[in-house]
């Protein structure tokens, strides 16, 4: 119930992924061409129709694969939670430029996989997976921030963010709206302006880092 | 320029993530110093991705989804199958989908720090995949020093090596194999010259002397004990101990 409500409530127009197209049935094998749709719509949006039907495609097949993989049904149930959330939370990383949205998921499946797979073998509870595989286009730690060259940059890509993104981003950075004013301005709970703005604010980070390299 | 590439049944293995630690962390760093096998990596990820989806839907059974339950977008998300036994798992997927989405949390992209080591007065930088990798403390042997890296895999034993300028390592031979990705300088051995980046890969049919003038750090990955306890055991005990 809650989620209808929620997602009744984010303005309309935001997203063309509101209304997803019907896939074809688990059958067919070949990945739908909307699934990278999805992922950026649960990147921009945090549209949980959109993850539902990346779970209804992705999910059944992790599962299968790591229950071989780790020869343990239990254990592909574990991989499939731990994909999926991580898949729910890291969505905005993933860029259509760089290769399919099944490449992305597969990385990230591959990524658990190898994990869990060491600590059954191994003493150690360190995740390596990460720093073997890191995601492209890392922050550097020193982004050398410059005068009006970066600003206009920045209003570049401000503009290329979702809209409700960029209203969001301008009302509290620009125009010093509180959140809870901008809340109650556009009727959502505050908690949907927050991860609006921390969302914006990642994405910024990582154009800014990736054209820094 | 970096000559020597890892196979790629290597390169395929480290995409799939089937590598262990060690020898994945061998690939990622010659990947990191090489734009080709980067790409190729990238290439061949999309093509496993593809290929073990794609075969994980054959597995499944070919019962289609109902049209009412794809009316309902969250029981599609679990109208994958009809079978009773399945509906517990439908069922327990269903709750994974609420559960995941109720946490509002996204993960900010990790910032990559960078560590400096220093050995016989020098400072590298190490490479990014070690990171979260316990290093010892560095054991010296004339011009060779190493830091063993405590991955617990068995029989495989990595290392940090280091010869200063001017020295070299005895003839020896691998039983097994030993893997060498040169992080920094150059050395030499009877098949050539190799430079920073270089990933070579030895087995028992070589038989080597590396050298340096200028001197160089290494990775290395070795997984045979036994290689230096027949033969040059005597002469060589100490060398051996010290690189496996």
């Amino acid at each position: 119930m809650n989620l209808q409500q929620s997602t009744s409530t984010a303005p309309s127009g935001t997203t063309s992924s509101g209304n997803p197209r019907r896939m074809k049935s688990s059958s067919d094998d070949r990945a739908p061409a909307e699934l990278s749709d999805y992922l950026m719509a649960v990147a921009a949006d945090r549209d949980k129709r959109a993850f539902a039907k990346l779970f209804e495609w992705f999910a059944p097949k992790i599962k299968r694969i790591a229950a071989q993989k780790l020869n343990n049904d239990a254990a592909g149930f574990d991989i499939t939670q731990e994909t999926m959330t991580r898949v729910w939370r890291k969505a905005h990383l993933f860029s259509p430029e760089k290769g399919a949205a099944t490449t992305w998921v597969y990385t990230v499946m591959r990524n658990v996989i190898f994990d869990a797979m060491r600590k059954n073998k191994t003493q150690q509870a360190e995740s390596l997976s990460d720093d073997i595989w890191p995601i492209e286009d890392q922050i550097s730690e020193e982004i050398p921030f410059q005068d009006h060259l970066m600003s206009r940059q920045l209003s570049e890509l401000v503009k290329k963010l979702p809209p409700n993104q960029q209203e969001a981003l301008t009302a509290v950075y620009f125009k010093q709206l509180t959140h809870e004013e901008l809340a109650k301005q556009l009727n959502i709970p505050v908690g949907t302006v927050k991860s609006r703005i921390r969302l914006a604010v990642t994405k910024l980070k990582q154009q800014l880092g990736a054209d820094h390299d | 320029m970096i000559k020597h590439h890892p196979s790629e049944q290597l390169l395929t293995a480290f995409a799939a993530g089937t590598l262990p630690a060690s020898m994945a962390i061998g690939v990622s760093i010659h990947c990191d110093m090489c734009e080709k096998c980067r790409d190729e990596v990238q290439q061949l990820t999309s093509k496993l991705a593809a290929t073990e989806f794609s075969l994980a839907a054959k597995d499944s059974s070919p019962a289609e989804p109902s049209k009412e339950a794809l009316d309902d977008i969250f029981e599609a998300a679990t109208a994958e199958n009809t079978g009773s036994s399945d509906d517990v798992m439908l069922m327990d997927f269903g709750n994974m989908i609420d559960a995941i989405t109720a946490d509002d949390e996204i993960s900010e992209q990790a910032v990559q720090r960078s560590s400096l080591i220093k050995v016989h007065g020098k400072h590298y930088e190490l490479p990014k995949a070690l990171n979260n990798v316990r290093m010892s403390n560095w054991l010296n042997l004339g011009k060779l020093s190493r830091s063993s890296l405590n991955l617990d895999e068995g029989p495989l034993h990595s290392h940090i090596l280091h010869i200063d300028a001017g020295g070299e390592v005895p003839t020896h031979t691998h039983k097994g194999f030993e893997i060498t990705l040169l992080l920094d300088g150059s050395f030499e051995d009877e098949m050539g010259t190799y430079v920073a980046g270089d990933f070579i890969e030895l087995n028992g049919e070589h038989n080597h002397k590396p050298r340096t003038d200028e001197g160089c750090l290494c990775y290395t990955v070795a997984d045979d004990a036994l290689q230096f306890t027949e033969g040059f055991h005597k002469l060589f005990n100490p060398i051996g101990s010290l690189l496996y």
